[in-house]
């Protein structure tokens, strides 16, 4: 196919080097998996209205973040909690001054939609007829360490500690429950209302320590700052907050930046 | 490494023996009749054998999830009329480590079945042996090195089972992690050095069953 080896060469290249002229156009959006709906219905009226191709990466914040970390190409970290943003922060790769408070979120319980069992109260978890429970990783990922801790303040995660499956993800977790191999999860109240496979058994009343909070940021590494920042400055209007609110987040409300 | 570290070590270990004993009768029967036998429709029986050390692990563990699920085809019975379940316990590691390990255990030892003269099997019919004991006394003995390599990889194999073993068993402490999700975990949350260490200790097992298995696959074809 090659008549020498200096055109394998330049094939090689060429191959390996196109993605490069391309990528200039597009923005990189680490995000939590809770916000995957609502984040890629602002991106389709962002790129509608002439603005960059956005690219997503939606996953645990605990596994984004340490991907950013070790040098992912992000140029935009939307977290589901302060602590991961934070460790970014204490390493400098935030964009000076782009950090917001954007959502607030709920935790719920979920069961399978046939289930039988009543769960009213977190305390109905200790049954025994709830035999496993599965929470996103309650060492690292936000949902979970959000439902740990408020387990933990309610004096029921001792009891809870040796029911639990934990998944990589709290949208791991949903597929965990929905798949009826568990008999509940905590998981955001936005996710719930996204699946019709479970139903929400208990509300978690606001009041987790700490508070549920979804910051946001541009990456200092951003290839485009200015773009990102436009991004940003999107992902902060009136516009995109209606669509966080119509898919259950609480969305912030702040007249000035926090950092 | 504190003592549960350890109890991650020793558990691995322990379900990948299991694993490879359970898979032993059945992996090689069907070597040796993949070795022996001919039939209509015997590539597609390869074909499925060799199915899992092609596939990508995770979608070998989504089907083994989907099968043994408390809603699944197996798993749903499983539970109603045994109350056993299967997925997310100890019994999944067991399962997803056997399910990766069976193809490098076939192979192996159907190489080593191959390798066995024929003729020296005939000889011992015409002097009046059956079936099983010419297995047992000419072709098994003689096939035996080659059969043990073929074990041993598959210990390793079952060792480093991570994706199906995930799927289907997920991260539960002290109930299904291996060394390989330890590793995975560690990492995630951020504690490479208990990574690192249990990456050695990963490295120095398989180390140990590999070498064991080319050097009796060496002296194998040597004699």
């Amino acid at each position: 196919m090659f008549r020498n080896t200096r055109t394998l060469v330049w094939f090689v290249v060429g191959a390996l080097g196109s993605p490069l002229t391309t990528a200039a156009a597009e923005l990189r959006v680490w995000a939590a998996s809770s916000l995957t709906e609502s984040l890629q219905e602002i991106a389709a009226t962002y790129e509608g209205s002439g603005g960059e191709h956005i690219l997503f990466n939606f996953g645990a914040s605990s596994l984004l973040a340490r991907q950013i970390q070790e040098g992912a190409p992000a140029d935009l970290f939307f977290s589901a909690d302060e602590a991961k943003m934070n460790s970014l922060d204490a390493q400098g790769l935030l964009a000076e001054g782009t950090r917001r408070d954007r959502l607030s979120n709920s935790l719920v319980i979920v069961v399978p939609t046939d289930s039988h069992l009543r769960i009213s109260s977190p305390e109905d978890l200790t049954t025994s007829a709830v035999k496993r429970l599965a929470l996103a990783d309650p060492e690292a990922v936000p949902a979970g360490i959000y439902s740990r801790t408020f387990l933990e303040k309610k004096g029921l995660w001792a009891v809870l500690a040796p029911k639990v499956v934990p998944a990589a993800s709290v949208r791991a977790a949903m597929a965990v429950v929905e798949s009826g191999d568990v008999d509940a999860a905590m998981v955001y109240k936005t996710d719930a209302t996204v699946s019709r496979k479970v139903k929400i058994a208990c509300e978690i009343p606001g009041g987790t320590e700490p508070p549920i909070r979804y910051p946001m940021a541009v990456l200092k590494r951003a290839r485009d700052p200015g773009a990102a920042t436009r991004l940003l400055n999107y992902l902060d209007s009136a516009e995109a907050g209606r669509v966080f609110q119509r898919h259950g987040f609480i969305v912030l409300a702040h007249s000035n930046p926090t950092k | 490494m504190a003592a549960g570290d350890w109890q991650i070590v020793g558990f691995t270990a322990w379900v990948s023996a299991l694993a490879t004993v359970l898979i032993l009768p059945f992996g090689l029967g069907v070597a040796w009749i993949l070795a022996r036998r001919q039939w209509p429709g015997k590539s597609l029986v390869e074909t499925l054998v060799a199915l899992p050390l092609v596939m990508p692990p995770v979608a070998t563990g989504l089907l083994l999830l989907r099968l043994l699920g408390q809603r699944g085809v197996l798993g749903s019975v499983l539970h109603r009329r045994f109350d056993l379940d299967i997925v997310f316990t100890w019994r999944a590691v067991l399962l997803a480590s056997a399910v990766m390990s069976f193809p490098l255990l076939v192979r192996s030892a159907r190489v080593a079945f191959e390798g066995v003269n024929p003729r020296l099997e005939q000889i011992a019919r015409t002097l009046g042996a059956g079936d099983l004991r010419v297995f047992f006394t000419i072709t098994f003995p003689l096939a035996s090195r080659g059969i043990v390599a073929g074990t041993l990889l598959a210990f390793a194999r079952a060792l480093g089972e991570f994706g199906a073993t995930v799927m289907v068993a997920g991260n539960i402490r002290g109930q299904t992690t291996t060394i390989s999700l330890a590793i995975f975990h560690a990492v995630e949350v951020g504690q490479d050095g208990l990574a690192y260490r249990f990456l050695g200790i990963s490295v120095a097992l398989a180390f140990l069953a590999v070498w064991t298995s080319e050097y009796l696959n060496s002296r194998n074809r040597a004699h």
